[in-house]
């Protein structure tokens, strides 16, 4: 057991030390910004005084060590400075800080984002298994052949096909996801339903796939094998020697198509006008709004990373090579 | 199912003109090509081939079992009177594992790793409806203890990667056993283990065909492994019957031509002759990995010129790591290597040019050992440009030159490796060698990955060469018939230790250090009164305590 | 054993040397049909790109008739909102489109693979240095990255180009890295020091022949990633920039007409997915006979 816990505990030091580097990489980036960018973001009007008033703003006059730490001090508390695009206001005392705008949409995010994750890993569990169980049948065959051009297809001919059909022609469902903090349940229910449906169909095809090549992967061990000549039944095989040994590869295949789908939500977002982060960043990026970007790319890497070393612990708990040592 | 009509006196399994494709290349090929053979109640067979013959194949069709890319196309096989090929998937299950057990090559990896051995050697009982934890714990445990197996009441709570190989092996024996089979399949059952651990599963398999009077199919390529346990010997070859005998009169008297050829193998001895002067000399070699993971120990050696040294011992021995201390792969930590009279440096990377030239190494797996992208010729011609500098016509010549040392045809020249077998590649990597004529060829396992037939060709061409240009070898080997054709000093090595060395004739012959004796004896001999003489012997010395002491660790 | 009785029949099939084209068109004959659906489109996608001027009724940016004009015999797919033909805008996008994607995964792919290649031959201090690099880099998701970084530098199709292509790197350099480590512990590669090869030597001719065939279908693998990622920051507004007709572009600015039940937008996203299955596929249909071979 020692060894597991010293496995995993590197593991999570691994984790902080990757999230330093990441958050010192995001961080960074305000420190390539290239030299007229104050005026660029102030536009025409920017006299030199309010440059460099602007620069002494978002501390461009301070040393980086200095200010990245003060950063990251603010993240650890919330606190991810104040966005540009109160920058044209200076003094006046209307800064608004960037969690303030980022948290009511990361919540909507993250009910988008659960709400897919909820339909599509199941599915795709299920369906993922039942490929690999009858493997090389026409099931299969279709399966597999339709996954592959499904995951050719971009997010967002997923999102407007959905649009066109279930909202535009059947009008089933609303076209624009424009969600408020006073949305009931089942009207946020409804409102989500074609994001929700666009992410599930976008990791939908990738899960499945990955699932099915791990546990065709594990069919064909010499186990697997013997048990068969033992006169175990499929359903055997599949329950007790295939799957005590899958944890790892479908955790990693969930956390993977997590992550994924992390990314699909800001194409998503967008197309349905959803008043999520992704969205914001997008705008963000657009405006160049810096603080506010850095807070978006921070909060996604962040999930990231989280993502895959949930997903690698549960490799290591559940390795029994690691569980009964010598 | 129905029941079948089955006579005690007709054979329990009959194979008719078997025929099995196997798929390569989205083709499908025949690896088995009507093969015919019966087995009677409490008979063993032992099916012996080289690789390609379809041993294995045939090994598990007998139970029905075709793997993944392999189909049956024509031929029966009756188990009881049961045709196992139109037989459906349920009615085998209900044989599997019951009546018809399989034991596989690698132990550690037909065993479930997430599971205790007591519930992997129970399953077959309990997929067969036998209920009762207790009853069926304690008949595992009796199996064990009738193996003796060390500390069989624990052996069972632990899982898989925590035993040794050989000890698996027997594990996976009892799991066989555990219903009371019809028929065991062994399917190469020793040939991942070393000497040592072998003669432990082989004696324990002998143990059980002849206490419980099961009927068995064992398949290797050994033929001193098959003598020991087989009643009668089928020789399989591209996956025909070459020849079927009892087992006595397959040793004494083979009739065919391929069989004799096979019997020939193990006959080579080379005249032991250690007139010369020495051209390598170790004196205190330390060495290993790293900086600190030592692994050789004090390493003396003195290899004459023009002369083969062999170096035995198991995996583990250190044997490989000082092929690679000896040419600077893992420089030596301490001690000195002296090359035709002058230091060597001890890292590859400090070596001249001249010195990369003199000292050469063939390995023990052609496949890897060669480029499968270049040509025979680029392979050949490259060593040629960079050492000797030589072009054009001049290289042109050398190349067909080298190809006729090594016994091979020009045509070849222009081949990619994989259009080569085995014993061409080999072949074409002793000339690799050769191209720069060197004075030591240090050969790493070189045979061991041949057929025997073909092993035989190479250590042939090996002792021939060594005639005619006096080339000086050092051979790294497991295998005592190889030792006995190729050398004239034999270094003992156990645990990065040299046990003990001499000449052939001295270690080769009783008296010598018991490490030597324990290896020596443990190399089975193409003699059916082998096993039981050397476990009888050993129990009388109690040796074979300390063999198993030792394996339990 | 069942691997070694196919490495038989399989030495015994083969010809002698020479054959490398003959092969190549056995397993052409052999395809598929989902290959050679995928060659088709391919070599469809590419005659438009090569040819466009000469197949675009109109010109790229030329404004010819009104705003959001329904399909007609004068403007098969109607025009934009700008008035400009969407036929030729399509045509002229497989150009622009393609051309990015191919160049940006040619730059990674360069990148990538050498890096990757130096990395796994060197060892040592090299390889750490460049995984670690890889693997900070890697933590972030690609387009939220690309997202960062073009708020930095500004969108532009260079600043595009080569941000894409060195994020994109980091997946070549895992897989040509690992790829190549696995040919490095082989024997001949330790013959080919022993004999005194030096490292440009050791990673150009013993190496990289070995590791081709995995290291294409990853190429493959990339330009669709690529090829959806540049779509995916063009349709966002971050990406090719107007008036350059590009198929990501065009959707985002034709969408309006999604909601009077016009499938117009969806014709570039279509096209986008085509070209993107079509690679799939021959890479599909690569993977299975490489690794086919290797059986």
């Amino acid at each position: 057991m020692n060894l597991i816990l010293k496995i995993v505990f590197q593991r999570l030091g691994l984790g902080v030390l990757t999230l330093i580097a990441v958050s010192a990489v995001i961080f960074s980036a305000i420190q390539m910004l290239p030299g007229d960018f104050a005026s660029a973001i102030l536009g025409q009007s920017a006299t030199p005084e309010t440059v460099k008033a602007f620069q002494h703003q978002i501390g461009l006059d301070k040393p980086a060590v200095q200010r990245y730490w003060e950063w990251i001090g603010g993240v650890a508390h919330g606190d991810f400075g104040y966005s540009f695009s109160s920058a044209g206001s200076l003094g006046g005392g209307h800064d608004r800080a960037v969690s303030d705008i980022i948290v009511p949409r990361l919540k909507n995010t993250l009910i988008l984002a659960s709400l897919a994750a909820v339909v599509a890993v199941p599915c795709a569990l299920l369906l993922g298994i039942l490929a690999a169980l009858y493997r090389n049948s026409f099931f299969d065959r279709f399966v597999n052949s339709f996954s592959l051009a499904w995951i050719s297809f971009p997010e967002f001919f997923i999102a407007y096909i959905l649009m066109l059909y279930l909202s535009v022609k059947f009008q089933f469902l609303p076209s624009l996801a424009s969600v408020s903090n006073d949305s009931g349940i089942g009207d946020y229910l409804v409102k989500c339903a074609l994001p929700a449906m666009t992410l599930v169909l976008v990791t939908l095809a990738h899960m499945m796939r990955m699932t099915r090549t791990a546990l065709v992967n594990l069919m064909s061990t010499p186990y697997v094998e013997m048990a068969r000549l033992k006169g175990a039944s499929r359903f055997r095989l599949i329950c007790l020697h295939a799957l005590p040994n899958a944890w790892a590869p479908i955790a990693n295949v969930i956390a993977l198509n997590l992550a994924y789908l992390v990314v699909g939500v800001v194409i998503v977002e967008n197309v349905f006008v959803y008043p999520g982060i992704g969205q914001l960043m997008v705008s963000a990026v657009a405006s160049r709004d810096i603080p506010v970007v850095q807070a978006c790319a921070l909060i996604f890497a962040a999930t990231y990373i989280l993502l895959n070393l949930t997903a690698d612990i549960i490799g290591i708990v559940t390795n029994p090579k690691l569980l009964h040592r010598r | 199912m129905r029941k079948p009509v089955f006579d005690e006196a007709s054979p329990l399994l009959e194979v008719r003109d078997l025929r099995i494709e196997g798929q390569s290349d989205d083709s499908w090929h025949e690896i088995v090509k009507g093969v015919s053979f019966d087995l009677k109640r409490g008979e063993v067979l032992g099916l012996i081939g080289e690789s390609g013959a379809g041993k294995s194949t045939i090994g598990l069709a007998s139970i029905g079992y075709v793997r993944p890319g392999c189909r049956i196309t024509s031929g029966q096989v009756r188990y009881k009177g049961i045709d196992l090929v139109s037989a459906k998937d349920r009615d085998k299950r209900a044989l599997w594992g019951a009546e018809l057990a399989y034991v596989a090559q690698s132990a550690a990896a037909a065993f479930n790793p997430a599971h205790r051995l007591i519930e992997q050697c129970q399953e077959p009982a309990v997929i067969h409806g036998e209920r009762g934890e207790k009853k069926l714990r304690d008949r595992v445990i009796g199996l064990f203890q009738k193996l003796s197996l060390p500390q069989p009441e624990a052996l069972g709570e632990r899982y898989p990667h925590q035993l040794s190989g050989g000890q698996l092996q027997r594990v996976m024996t009892a799991m066989a056993m555990s219903c009371h089979p019809g028929l065991l399949i062994f399917d190469e059952p020793t040939t991942a283990l070393d000497v040592t651990t072998q003669i432990e599963v082989l004696a324990t398999i002998q143990q059980i065909v002849r206490e419980f009077g099961v009927a068995a199919i064992y398949i290797t390529h050994d033929l001193a492994v098959v003598s020991q346990v087989a009643d009668r010997i089928i020789v399989l070859r591209y996956g025909e019957v070459v020849e079927e005998a009892p087992t006595t009169k397959m040793l004494s008297a083979p009739e065919a031509a391929y069989t004799k050829s096979l019997w020939a193998v193990r006959k080579l001895d080379k005249q032991e002759d250690l007139a010369a002067k020495p051209i390598l000399h170790l004196r205190d070699v330390d060495a290993g990995y790293g900086n600190s993971i030592k692994i050789l120990d004090k390493i003396n050696l003195a290899v004459p010129r023009g002369r083969t040294v062999a170096v035995v011992g198991e995996s583990g021995s250190g044997k490989s790591t000082l092929a690679r201390t000896i040419m600077g792969l893992q420089p030596a930590f301490a001690g000195t290597i002296e090359f035709d009279g002058m230091e060597l440096p001890l890292a590859f990377k400090q070596r001249s040019g001249l010195l990369h030239r003199r000292i050469q190494m063939i390995y023990q797996s052609p496949d890897t050992a060669l480029n499968p992208r270049r040509r025979v010729r680029d392979i050949l011609s490259r060593p040629l440009q960079r050492h000797l500098g030589l072009s054009g016509e001049a290289r042109r010549q050398r190349v067909a030159e080298l190809m006729s040392m090594v016994e091979l045809n020009t045509r070849l020249l222009d081949r990619f490796p994989s259009e080569l077998s085995g014993g061409e590649k080999q072949r074409v990597c002793i000339a690799r060698a050769l191209a720069v004529e060197p004075e030591l060829i240090i050969c790493d396992e070189v045979t061991s990955a041949l057929d025997q037939i073909v092993a035989e060709g190479v250590l042939k061409l090996l002792l021939r060469l060594q005639q005619q240009i006096g080339i000086t070898y050092i051979f790294i080997t497991h295998d005592l018939a190889t030792v006995r054709a190729i050398s004239d000093w034999i270094v003992v090595m156990h645990r990065g230790e040299i046990v003990e060395q001499g000449p052939k004739s001295q270690i080769m012959t009783p008296p010598r250090h018991a490490y030597t004796e324990l290896l020596f004896s443990s190399m089975p001999e193409m003699d059916p009164t082998w096993l039981p003489r050397v476990l009888r012997e050993r129990q009388s010395a109690g040796i074979a305590q300390n063999v198993s002491a030792e394996m339990s660790m | 054993m069942i691997a070694e009785e196919k490495v038989m029949t399989i030495s015994k099939v083969e010809g002698p040397a020479g054959t490398r084209q003959r092969r190549l068109w056995r397993h052409l004959k052999k395809a598929p049909l989902s290959a050679w659906i995928g060659i088709a489109i391919v070599l469809a996608y590419m005659a438009v790109a090569l040819l466009a001027p000469w197949i675009a009724p109109h010109g790229e940016t030329e404004v010819v008739g009104g705003q959001y004009d329904p399909w007609s015999d004068e403007f098969l797919l109607g025009t934009d909102q700008l008035g400009r033909d969407m036929l030729s805008r399509l045509i002229y996008g497989a150009r622009n489109t393609i051309s990015v994607a191919l160049m940006t995964t040619s730059i990674a792919f360069v990148l990538g693979t050498g890096l990757g290649l130096l990395a796994a031959t060197v060892g040592g201090w090299v390889d750490q240095l460049f995984s670690r690099v890889v693997d900070v880099i890697m933590a972030i998701p690609q387009l939220i990255f690309a997202l960062l970084l073009l708020s930095i530098f500004g969108t532009s199709v260079v600043n595009l180009v080569l941000i894409i292509a060195v994020l994109d790197s980091t997946r070549l350099f895992r897989v040509s890295r690992s790829v190549a480590l696995n040919v490095t512990v082989l024997d001949f590669v330790e013959a080919a020091r022993l004999q005194g090869e030096g490292t440009i030597w050791i990673m150009v001719r013993e190496i990289l022949p070995n590791i081709l065939a995995p290291i294409i279908a990853e190429f493959g693998m990339r330009f669709c990633f690529v090829f959806l990622t540049i779509a995916a920051l063009s349709f966002l507004g971050l990406g090719i920039q107007p008036p350059t007709a590009d198929w990501g572009s065009m959707v985002r600015e034709n969408a309006t007409l999604i909601n009077y039940g016009d499938i117009t937008p969806l014709l570039p996203a279509g096209a986008i997915a085509l070209l993107t299955i079509g690679v799939n596929f021959i890479v599909d249909w690569f993977l299975h006979i490489t690794s086919g071979l290797k059986e």
